[in-house]
């Protein structure tokens, strides 16, 4: 039962990896606080989009095994 | 042809504006972001682009489409680049075809802010002190 978390900018800079393999959460709100714990993140989950296998998704979004997940943090193009 | 893309190299122009000719255009109007030299009042001296390359490919084509939704314009297309580069370097280039000079010149605006409002890209700016910095805006 896991989940694969890809890690971006300066989330990745924090983290030191680019993706981890992580136990299926209960939800995204609750995995972000807990990344953002160990990792020490300090942007706050208002700030960040979120997106699943993918694909934007919603923060109450469902998870289900072996989904790929990447948390969003605002974004610098142009 | 009407697409968004993502180039981890640089790019020529010349080649995508011609993809955007055709007989029912009466106009066409482009932007190139370049890399500046300055940030905020710090001087620059290059920049690395990152992206969530399938998310920002889905994401700008979805702009794209939108573009061609919205406005009066016949084909549009957008590159940016990710990886290093240097001052005065092409960072992105938006081209949009038209009938007329209007839509053309507004959508080209509208592709661009929307590229930099909702397209998963980061910009992580190197400054002449030897500091650096991921660019997180806020919205």
């Amino acid at each position: 039962m896991s989940v694969t978390v890809l890690y971006f900018a300066s989330l990745r800079d924090a983290a030191g990896v680019d993706r981890e393999q992580l136990p299926l959460p209960a939800s995204l709100d609750s995995l972000y606080l807990e990344l953002a714990a160990r990792h020490g993140f300090s942007l706050p989950a208002a700030k960040l989009r979120v997106a699943v296998d993918g694909a934007f998704a919603r923060w109450d979004s469902p998870l289900r095994e072996g989904c790929e997940i990447a948390f969003i943090p605002p974004v610098s193009g142009g | 042809m009407s697409r968004f893309a993502i180039s981890e190299v640089p790019f020529d122009i010349a080649p995508l504006r011609e993809q955007l000719l055709g007989h029912d255009a009466g106009a066409y109007a482009s932007f190139e972001g370049w890399v500046r030299n300055h940030s905020e009042g710090r001087a620059v001296q290059g920049l690395f682009y990152e992206s969530y390359r399938a998310l920002a490919e889905s994401e700008g084509q979805a702009i794209i489409h939108e573009a061609l939704q919205r406005f009066a314009i016949t084909r549009a297309a957008c590159v940016h680049r990710t990886g290093e580069l240097a001052l005065g370097d092409l960072a992105v280039w938006v081209g949009v075809a038209a009938g007329h000079r209007g839509p053309a010149f507004e959508a080209c605006r509208w592709i661009i802010d929307e590229v930099k409002s909702r397209v998963p890209l980061w910009k992580h700016e190197r400054y002449a002190n030897g500091e650096t910095t991921w660019l997180h805006p806020d919205p």
